[in-house]
């Protein structure tokens, strides 16, 4: 028999980005809100206590804050002919765990978005007719346009204490020669900070960008290049570029997590409780399912226990989102052959392409420095910045140097051909380490009828649950796009002169490779929409089905952005929240009607 | 600094710090003094790294038997060679790291998703699908290759002269002998990717003695603080410094 523990007016599973913005929010307006996370109590000090936080073994290598998927992972299979195998070891995706989520050692790159995917469907049956859209492609309107977003958009920056350059604010040209994105929308602010100082390596890549005719600007990060102190008096140092950012805890105070934005402006409330070591197994629905009751989850000590709540917020991460809606029965499944159903619906990722450009012993590229939102830019093949007719793909792609620091264990990188071993792999590795330029294509992922996300037959977690199932492969349409990218990123590589250049990219046949790191960006599978016939929540985040339940995250994309996501997750989050806020909170129910 | 600013102490934390990381975070670790002293500034880099602080023979293993040690030492000294570039593996105490490894959750499969049914024939791109866990593989996979090498000439793999070994090792690489406990390639990229790993990580792990790996690239350790160096196409001119206060 499950402990059954006093209700509270907003449970919130998960503390991580989502988790920490939905909490300030719902405490705001008076809530009593009680955060579950599963994982334990993390912070600055002591997980991200110097020197020992510098220690690659134990963060990059043996992956000490992400997900335990001893516990719980994901099956994967290439297409529903394929029996799904387990992902025994983190590899293409690092999801995180505990206070802070992925939010407390992500990178920090930190974007909007191109308008047009929002409207990624329209935009496309717009400029180029409905027939340039593969039939089997199943991208759609977000349901929510930039101008609605922008203001939240900006909150969100000035909470995380972005830097950045703006190109336009209020429609006036602030930034060119200074290291804006000519392509980026409209803003009604400039960033909080000025954007950091660029490493030589994004240096290299701007000169070149620039000599073969595309126009380089700063990314914006979430790594401070200031001091800082955010609109929930959160405090922040500046960014000294240690070159452990990506997968560690900032020992600095200067990368955007919500324990140092956000976690400071909860502990002292009296309407907020933070409960770590709390895994939440369901949603528990009432008889009509169309209601939940609070969840259900296992303590720290193993106990069962049953949280009661008027408002349930899934704030676990997009993958886990997916699965506690199907595990508890909210929303109907989908099945890819009828193409009936949404919960798993439009499961996309990202389309990475890698070069990476070698140099002689004049070029310090020093690759041990570094910033994990630090970087150059091109948005020239990004969106549906460049004619997209004669090439034949959907969908487009960023391009940059985006030097986070790396590390000689898993970060060394030599010239195609050298061995893996014994002298000549000493010697390259001598001479190559700080000494090359590593620049990706970020490119968006498009959502197929095929891609999706349902519960395993076979595997299950520690607690006896279906592990999630993952229905994944490369279509034609990312193939295409990802070559294309590889030849106008490599006129790049090449004007920076270069000894040698390394490739990976993909090749027609190739599947999703499980094992390499690509990003944590994951999307879909829960996504928002204006017809509850393909979209599980609507354009506030609320399910369809079950009103009191609202689901942030990348979940909710109805296909991938060229960008990284974070920034949009957090734009929509408080959009949801203020939805809350004002509609809901005053008359329960629907905010839309289906 | 302005009046609000002398106000919070944790400001003044972060301002003071920026400049001062690696010498006062040090020295709350209560290291001796003559590291903590040393201003980076004030010291250039030695032109050659020290030698490693202890030679691999004196560390006793405490999972790998005397024929498996053989086995470890030799081969980690054909995958990282003492050579003109400098110290090896042996000298930066690969062998010693291994060992240690072989006592953690890692070594044992316990950061692994590792419920049945396994696939161990699967595609490459679906990711480890074996059952063996990194224990059962250096003990299978050494005495298998010993076992093979043995077939071929009578000796065991560690009584090879050195272009032998390398031989072999490329033969292991390559997936070539067909060993029935542990496919080779397996066996081969564990104790490769653990070599790099004890020959790279910081010294608190047992490897990287004299943190002669990293004097061998120029990578700094646990430095940690480049606000000056971001923009400079200039060589970073200061040794590497390990977490527990270690100058190389
Ligand atoms: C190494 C790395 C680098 C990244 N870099 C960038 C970047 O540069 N830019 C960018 O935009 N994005 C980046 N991301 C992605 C970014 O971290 C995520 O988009 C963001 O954290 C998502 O927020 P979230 O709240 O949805 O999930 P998270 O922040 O991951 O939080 C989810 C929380 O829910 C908890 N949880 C899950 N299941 C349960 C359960 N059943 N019960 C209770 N709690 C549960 C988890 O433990 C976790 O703490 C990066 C991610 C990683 C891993
Ligand atoms: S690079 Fe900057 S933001 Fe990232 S962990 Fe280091 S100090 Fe923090």
């Amino acid at each position: 028999m499950a402990t059954v523990m006093k209700k509270v007016d907003a449970v919130i599973v998960g503390f991580g980005w989502t988790g920490a913005i939905m909490a300030k929010e719902l405490t705001e307006a008076g809530l009593n809100v009680l955060a579950l996370e599963r994982g334990p109590m993390q912070d600055t000090y002591p997980d991200g206590n110097y020197p020992q936080v510098i220690d690659e073994l134990t963060y990059s290598v043996r992956k000490k804050l992400f997900q335990d998927i001893s516990k719980e992972t994901v099956t994967i299979r290439h297409s529903v002919n394929d029996i799904a195998l387990p992902n025994r070891q983190l590899g293409a995706f690092l999801p995180g765990n505990g206070v802070g989520g992925a939010g407390l050692h992500w990178s920090g790159v930190h974007f909007r978005v191109d308008p047009i995917e929002l409207r990624m469907r329209s935009h496309y049956e717009e400029r180029y007719g409905k027939s340039f859209i593969p039939k089997d492609m199943t991208i759609q309107d977000f349901g929510v346009s930039y101008e609605e977003l922008e203001p939240f958009f900006d909150f969100a920056e000035k909470v995380f204490g972005t830097s950045g350059q703006a190109w336009t604010v209020k429609g006036q040209l602030v930034g060119q020669g200074k290291g804006g994105n000519p392509y980026a929308a409209d803003r009604s602010n400039p960033f909080p900070l000025e954007a950091q100082k660029n490493t030589v390596s994004a240096q290299l890549f701007g000169k070149a960008a620039t000599e073969v005719g595309y126009k380089p600007y700063n990314l914006p990060s979430a790594n401070t290049s200031g001091p800082y102190t955010n609109p929930y008096g959160a405090q922040m140092g500046p960014c000294n570029f240690c070159g452990f950012c990506s997968g560690y805890v900032c020992y600095m105070y200067s990368k955007a997590s919500p324990n140092v934005n956000i976690l400071p402006a909860l502990k002292p409330l009296p309407n907020f409780e933070l409960r770590p070591n709390s895994h939440v197994l369901r949603v528990n629905l009432d008889s009509t399912k169309s209601k939940a009751t609070g969840v259900t989850y296992i303590d720290g000590q193993g106990r069962e226990i049953e949280q009661p709540a008027d408002l349930v917020i899934l704030g676990a991460f997009q993958l886990h989102n997916v699965r506690l809606m199907l595990l508890s029965g909210i929303g109907k499944p989908y099945d890819p052959i009828s193409g009936e159903g949404v919960v798993g619906r439009n499961f996309a990722y990202q389309n990475m392409a890698t070069i990476k450009a070698f140099f002689d012993k004049d070029t310090h590229t020093n690759n041990f420095i570094g910033a994990g939102g630090n970087g150059v830019a091109v948005d020239d093949f990004n969106a549906d910045n460049f004619d997209h007719g004669p090439h034949g793909f959907v969908g487009g792609s960023p391009m940059w140097v985006n030097q986070a620091g790396s590390r000689p264990i898993a970060g060394t990188s030599n010239p195609p051909g050298t061995p893996a071993w014994g002298s000549a792999w000493k010697r390259a590795t001598a001479d190559y380490y700080t000494h090359q330029v590593s620049m990706d294509a970020h490119g968006a992922h498009q959502s197929y009828r095929g891609n999706y996300l349902d519960l395993d037959p076979v595997y299950r977690d520690a607690y006896g649950l279906p592990l999630l199932r993952m229905t994944f492969d490369w279509q034609e349409n990312d193939i295409r796009m990802n070559r294309f990218m590889v030849e106008k990123m490599g006129k790049i590589a090449q004007a920076m002169g270069p000894k040698a250049i390394a490739v990976i990219g993909k090749q027609v046949g190739d599947h999703f490779n499980t094992a390499s790191y690509q990003t944590t960006h994951l999307n879909g599978g829960a996504i928002m929409g204006t017809d509850p016939k393909t979209s599980a929540l609507n354009r506030y985040l609320q399910s369809w089905d079950v009103h009191n339940v609202f689901v942030p995250g990348a979940s909710a994309f109805p296909q991938g952005l060229g960008y990284n996501p974070t920034g949009l997750v957090a734009a929509l989050t408080y959009w949801s929240a203020k939805a809350i806020r004002e509609q809901y909170l005053k008359n329960p129910g629907p905010l839309v009607q289906a | 600094m302005s009046d609000q600013d002398r106000d919070n102490p944790r400001r003044e934390f972060l301002r003071k710090s920026l400049t001062l990381i690696p010498v006062v975070t040090l020295a709350g670790t209560g290291l001796g003094s003559s590291v903590l002293q040393a201003a980076p500034e004030s010291t250039p880099a030695p032109a050659v790294p020290k030698p490693a602080a202890a030679g691999a023979g004196e560390y006793q293993p405490s999972f790998f038997t005397a024929e498996e040690w053989a086995f470890i030492n030799a081969a980690v000294a054909q995958l990282i060679p003492n050579d003109a570039q400098g110290p090896g593996a042996l000298e930066a105490g690969v062998p010693e790291y291994i060992d240690r490894q072989m006592n953690t959750p890692y070594a044992a499969g316990a950061l692994w998703y590792m419920q049945g049914p396994f696939n161990a024939d699967a595609a490459p791109e679906m990711g480890w699908q074996s059952k063996l866990v990194p224990k059962d593989i250096y003990r299978l996979g050494i005495a298998a290759t010993d076992q093979w090498v043995k077939g071929l000439s009578g000796k065991t793999f560690a009584e090879q002269d050195s272009a032998t070994r390398d031989d072999l090792l490329k033969q292991l690489e390559a997936g070539k002998p067909q060993f029935d406990a542990v496919p080779a390639k397996i066996f081969f990229n564990l104790l490769l990717q653990n070599t790099k790993e004890g020959f790279f990580c910081d010294p608190i792990h047992g490897g990287n003695k004299g943190m002669v790996g990293w004097t061998m690239i120029g990578f700094p350790g646990a430095r940690a603080d480049f606000m000056d160096w971001v923009e400079r196409n200039e060589q970073y001119p200061f040794p590497a410094v390990s977490i527990r206060g270690e100058r190389a």
